[in-house]
This record gives structure tokens, sequence and C-alpha cells, in this order.
């Protein structure tokens, strides 16, 4: 294809219209992220396929598998369009009913529909589920809307038209000014304003400059970036050739987590398709900017979602951050300038340029606008990718959008911000997601993971399960880092084993303040912060290992007696049933007992118990 | 010296024997070098890649490839030994990732570990003697949704038990 002009994306725009507002066939959204995958949602659009082609409607009906829908947790997914019925939990029985009923007869199949735990009263239409209710989706707007293979419906959605205006009709200081009303802050943990960032990169005088995405999601319990790649590619390309437009770089890398097989396909699509509408490569849209750009897979470390570290290791070597400045805005990579972003904060651009920054600003707090993305699991009933307005309360987050904790259980604390953050509990719940806000409380607001604990959760347990990540993830190069976590993992443990004395809490505040302190890395700086913030809110935890040798959670296997306690015991067997080794004696009508010579401390007796009765 | 590498066609005069790596999988490997010669930084991909062909870096692959790129051998291994996506023991046929992210931890991972260690008598990232099963951890696959998972090659598993988990892996040979 020759290289495009305005007109030409208009048109495509406009002869396109028509798959995206679903005005011609009936659509069937497939939910295609990884979660609906590997739940069988692949084999499931075969066999809509099929069915449809049996019964000869294949020219009225189409199957489109979209990204990630984001309620992982009811997977595979399915969206009728234009319609709007949700259906969730397909199986392949399903399908043959599904497509007689809803395609055929035109009646909803009520079995497959969305039933509010609540009410119990069937909610149809996607939009009125509570989960989906209550969300914002600005960077998710195309979720479930497009084919995240498919260049000409990312273009419907207006898309590149945020570029074009970019580069047909703004100056790079329009589009500075544009990002400065915005109050785009980084999404990737820091929140540095990204207006700055360009800034500083723009003012260099170098012949080469690179625009470097950071998509190396590594905090454990964080997939929005995943989804946001799977889902929408196309924004995350557009976002990065407005950067590379503002500060005048001609090249550019997606670092992405090899972990991620599908995200890497899907972008690497993305790439080739833009490359083939001339919206990648030289004289892009007639403006005579040129830019293009490559993935560069990760090779799994933490380490390198660290900007300076993530250079280094494009640049092939081991990676290890460095101290700054210079800043990579200055010396990035290669020593040439660098403006490096996360894939959320990319995905924002196309959006504010669209709409303008004031637009942009009208949602959010004082210091932190626009949304945010988290992507929400645990202990919680709706899990799945939930994109919030800043200033939107976790208790809403965790309640309206997750539905609250399944089962009886109480909520006990959310864990923020992966390795870097911290555990905030119930009495925080009040707590507005902003930068500033979830700081003071001890955690941060960090690239998204949003983690629910109940009262099944041992905060001993977790700080310790942190700090091993930290432990075996610090790169080695500075020892407060290298030396301090493995420290504070061996006292750790040492609690956990009940052989720990109140003097460690001493010693564990006072390592972590030197390790924050001193290390040379946002990796190193934070990585006190899960057992600081257990620390600061459950010290009761804490002392209950060590004084009174008991782990009120049942986690720390060391402490925990694997005793019947024959008054809670209602002689139902089910430890009997499920222990591995044949360590449970059980006769009907009478109190299980365990045989210590026996027992391989599995805790599958008390993963089973339904009564809490075991000790 | 590193022309007749690539010249001297058929011969595997500077190719260490190693009983692991058969001829055709020399010649892909030499594929590889050669496309990345005078790519910066290419270290990485050309471990990765070689790491595909072969199954696992042996140490004697690693001073071909530092020899052949013209790179201190240090620093190949530098790399090699950083990243956990690179191996330098011999992996097993079948490859189980159980994820023990902070999702899955508090949904129970490590009591699929656990389960997996004891019965295949396995350690985490270790392989067993007939090479049927390698074992090892991820730091968090993104498949929070799924918790507890686990990734059996390239299959994700989700909301697994122990149970299940030994159940699955009984296909796998």
């Amino acid at each position: 294809m020759p290289a495009m002009n305005l007109q030409d994306l208009q048109s495509i725009r406009e002869a396109n219209r028509h798959r995206v507002e679903f005005t011609r066939n009936t659509c069937l959204m497939l939910c295609g992220g990884t979660g609906c995958r590997s739940t069988g949602s692949l084999e499931i659009k075969e066999a809509l396929q099929k069915e449809i082609t049996t019964r000869g409607i294949q020219d009225s009906v189409d199957v489109v598998e979209t990204g990630c829908n984001g309620f992982c947790a009811r997977g595979p997914i399915l969206v009728v369009q234009p319609h709007d019925i949700f259906y969730h939990n397909l199986t392949l029985q399903d399908i043959p009913e599904l497509v007689q009923e809803q395609l055929v007869n035109n009646t909803p199949l009520q079995r497959l529909q969305y039933k509010d735990p609540v009410s119990k009263q069937i909610l149809p239409r996607q939009q009125d589920i509570p989960f989906f209710a209550h969300q914002l989706p600005w960077v998710l707007r195309n979720r479930g809307i497009i084919d995240p293979e498919s260049i000409d419906q990312y273009i419907a959605r207006d898309g590149y038209f945020a570029a074009a205006r970019a580069l047909l009709e703004m100056t790079p200081g329009d589009i500075l000014q544009q990002m400065h009303k915005s109050g785009l802050r980084g999404r990737g943990g820091a929140g540095f304003p990204v207006h700055l960032k360009w800034k500083y990169a723009s003012e260099e005088k170098s012949p080469v400059k690179y625009v470097v995405c950071n998509a190396d999601e590594g905090d454990p319990g964080a997939f929005m970036d995943r989804s946001i790649l799977e889902a929408n590619p196309h924004s995350v390309l557009e976002g990065m050739l407005i950067a590379a437009r503002t500060v005048n770089a001609g090249h550019g890398f997606i670092y992405c987590r090899t972990e991620y097989p599908l995200a890497l396909e899907r972008v690497q699509t993305a790439i080739d398709r833009a490359r083939e509408y001339g919206l990648l490569g030289s004289d892009i849209l007639g403006s005579g900017f040129q830019f293009d750009l490559e993935i560069y897979q990760g090779a799994g470390a933490f380490v390198c979602g660290e900007e300076t570290a993530l250079m280094r290791s494009i640049e092939g070597g081991r990676g290890m951050p460095r101290p700054r400045p210079p800043f990579p805005a200055q010396k990035g990579l290669w020593d040439r300038p660098t403006v490096l972003n996360n894939v959320e904060t990319l995905a924002n651009v196309p959006l504010i340029i669209l709409e303008g920054g004031d637009w942009y600003a009208g949602v959010g707090t004082e210091h932190s606008k626009g949304t945010k993305v988290f992507a929400l699991s645990g202990d919680v009933r709706n899990i799945g990718l939930v994109e919030v307005p800043m200033g939107t309360s976790l208790c809403s987050i965790i309640y309206d959008i997750g539905g609250g904790i399944p089962g009886k259980r109480k909520f006990k604390a959310v864990q923020l911000g992966g390795p870097s953050g911290g555990c905030v509990p119930a009495e925080y719940l009040d707590l507005p997601v902003d930068y500033e806000a979830i700081s003071r409380a001890g955690a941060i607001m960090g690239s998204g993971g949003m983690i629910v604990m109940d009262q099944r959760t041992c905060m001993v347990d977790m700080a310790r399960f942190f700090m091993d990540f930290v432990q075996e993830e610090s790169c080695g190069k500075c020892t407060p880092c290298r030396e301090g976590t493995m420290r504070i993992l061996e006292i750790l443990d040492r609690i956990r084993a009940g052989d720990g004395v109140i003097q460690d809490l001493w010693e564990l505040e006072d390592l972590s303040a030197t390790i924050r302190d001193s290390s040379l890395c946002g990796l190193g700086q934070t990585a006190p912060n899960p057992v600081l913030s257990t620390l600061k809110y459950f010290p009761k935890e804490y002392e209950d290992h060590i004084r009174n040798k008991k782990c009120p959670a049942k986690k720390c296997t060391a402490l925990v007696k694997f005793r019947v306690n024959a008054d809670k015991c209602t002689s139902c067997g089910l430890c009997h049933k499920n222990c591995p080794s044949g360590a449970v004696h059980w006769k009907k009508k009478q109190p299980a007992e365990i045989d210590p010579q026996k027992c391989i401390k599995c805790m599958l007796c008390l993963d089973n118990c339904m009564f809490d009765a075991i000790d | 010296m590193q022309q007749n590498i690539f010249h001297t066609d058929n011969s595997d005069y500077f190719r260490p024997a190693h009983r692991d790596i058969t001829p055709g999988m020399w010649q892909g490997i030499d594929r590889v070098i050669q496309e990345c010669l005078d790519v910066p930084g290419a270290v990485t991909q050309v471990l990765r890649r070689c790491q595909d062909l072969v199954g696992y870096l042996p140490v004697e692959l690693l001073d071909y490839i530092a020899h052949s790129l013209n790179i201190p051998a240090s620093e190949v291994f530098g790399v090699a030994s950083f990243y956990s996506l690179f191996s330098m023991k011999p992996r097993g046929r079948n490859i189980i990732r159980v994820c023990t992210g902070t999702a899955c931890h508090v949904r129970g991972a490590d009591l699929i570990m656990r389960r997996l260690k004891q019965t295949y008598h396995l350690e985490d990232g270790s392989t067993t003697p007939d090479r049927r099963f390698t074992l090892e951890s991820v730091r968090c696959m993104g498949a929070c949704g799924l918790a507890p998972a686990m990734n059996i090659n390239q299959t994700a598993h989700g909301h697994i038990t122990p149970d299940q988990a030994l159940k699955l892996l009984q296909e796998y040979y």
C-alpha cells in the first residue's frame, strides 16, 4: 500500500465504522485474552463458527475474538452486540443451545447470563453489571469492541487521528502544553509527570534519540500492561509515535516480558500492520516525520523494569541499574537521550491529544488526574481488570466492582504496588486512589496490582513472600539491597519457624531503614515497604508469632500443631479423605485424630476443614 | 580466525564436542550467530535462540558463542547467568511452571509446589533423572484471574488443586 494521508485515514474510518458500531451484523464478541484462552475460548470460537455455518446464518453473524474483557473470573466470556448481552462461564456443550436461543429464536439464554449474587436477579446487559457499571474505561475504551489484530477497526474508533493531529497540526510545544494541562503522571509506579520527562528529552540536542515503552511488567499480581497490549496494541504504538514526534526521536523499542507470548504476538502484528499502512516508517501521513520501532524481548529479570537496568538490558548486558543523574532523558540508551514510559501511560496519550489536556484533567484529584487501571485479584469475587477515575475509594473498588470477599470470611488487607508497595488494612478502606494519599498510607500506587487478602492470610508470611521475591530478584550490584534483603528474609524465616525474639522486630525496622536510605535503585529503596507496612498495621500478628508461638491465620507450618480440636470437629471426615499420607484416623461419629508420625504437614487437612477444627 | 568458522563448511573443527548438541543443531547455531554478528546488543537474542535449539546452554556452547561473536566469555556467561530464562543445566522434556505470584500465593500455590516436589522428588529448578519433568516456579504469569495457575509446556491451567496438578501431569511423558 502506498503511504497514506489524512484523507485515506478518514475513508478507512468511515468504511469500517459499521464494524465497531455494530450497525450491520450481529457480532459475537468473544474474549481472547490470556485468561479466557486458558479456559478454552479458542475451542469455543471454533464451535461457534461451526454451529453458525451449520445453521446457515454466517452472513448475518460475525464471530470476533477481542482482547481481554476484564471480567477474568468468569471466563470464557461472550458479549452479543449490538444488544450488549453478556454470557459467561461458557462451555463447549452450551454452544448449540446458545446459538439456537440467542441467534435463531432471538431470546437470551438465561442459564448463562449474569446473576447478581445479592439480589439474585438476572442482569442481561453488560453495562448493567456492577463490575462494569462502576468503571470508567478510557485506556480500556476499545475493550470488547475491536479485534486487536485489526488496524482498520482501531482506526474506526478514531485510532491514529491523535497521531495525525500531532504530526500535521501541532508543534512539539503544543503537544507538551496539552500534556502539561492534562497532568498525566507515569503509570508505572513512581508517578513522574510525563510532560517534564518529554520536555527534558526534547531540549537535548542530539541527532539520535529513542522512545522506549516499558512493558516489563514484573510485579507479581499485576496484569494491566499485558491486557492493554493484548487488547489494544495500536494505542501504545500511537502513544509512542506522539512521544517520538514531541522529542524528535527516530527509533523506538517496546521492551516486553518473554512470559507474555500472546502480547508479544499481537504487538508484532500491530507493528507489521502499522508499517503496511505507512503509520510507521518514513514520511508518516505525509508529514516528513519518520519513526520506526521494534520489540525487545526480556529474559526474565524483575529488576529490568527499572529504567536504567532496562536500557542496559537492551544494550545486551546484565540488566543492572546505574546511578542517576544523568537521567535517561539526557543520557539513556547507548548514551542517547531517551524517553521511557510505561504501557498504560502511553495508551493515555492519544486520548489527551484527541480530547485535549483540559478535558483529561477534568477527572481525578488535585494532583492525580485521569483514570487508573488496576488488576484486582486475590480473595475477591470478581477478579479482573478494572479502570476507575483517580480519587475512587479502595472500598468502592473492592466491594462495588470486586463484589467483596467470597464466603463469610472477613476482609483483612489489600496489597498495593507489588514488592515495592505495602498492605493497607481495613481502617484505610476509604483511602482514595491518589499517588500522594496511597504513599502516606505506607503503600505506593505502583503499576496497579491490587491483591485482596482475607483473614486466612498471614501477614508475616506475606512480608516473607515479598522479601523472598526481592532477595531473589536483587541484581546484586549494591550491598544494602543484596545483603540487607537476605538478612531480613532470615529474620522473617526465624519468626515463622517459631524461633523469633522480640528484638527481631527492632532489627527489622533498623535494617529496613538502612536499605531504604542507601540502596542504588528503586527496587532496593522500596524493598522494605512490605515489611514496614505489615509491622505498622499488624504488630500484634508479629508478636503472636514471637511471644505465643502461634500463627493466627494458620499459614506458618512450623507453628501449626496439626491437632484436631474435638470441640469443633463435626466428624465429617473431609480431612481423612484428603490426607495424602494416611495420617488422619477417622471413624464415623468420632472426632478425627492426626498421627504426628505420619503427618507430612502438607496443610491439606487445614485447607479442607470447613469448621476450623485443626489447630 | 572468525572468518574460518563460517567458511569451512561442514567442518566442526572449532566446535567443541558435546553429547546434547547434534550436527543439525550446530548448523542452526551458526546461522543464528551469523545473523546477529552486526546487531548491537545481540547476546541475549543469540542465547535465547540457541537455547530454543538445544534446550539449554551448556558451558561449551557459551564459550563457542563468545568466541564467534568476538566478545569475552565472561560477558556471555554474565548474561546467561543473570536472566532466569537461561538454564545451563539440562532441562526436562516437559517444563512445569507453577506460578508463585502474589495472587496465586494467597490462593495456595505453595501447596501445589510442595506436592509436586514431594511426588517427583524435585527441587525448584531441578529436573527428574529421566528428564521427564523440570519443575520451575515463576513469578507471576499475569494469569491472576486463574489463581492458582500452572503452566505445563505452553498450556496454562487455572484454578488447580494439588490433586488436579498431579492428574494433569500423568499425561506427559
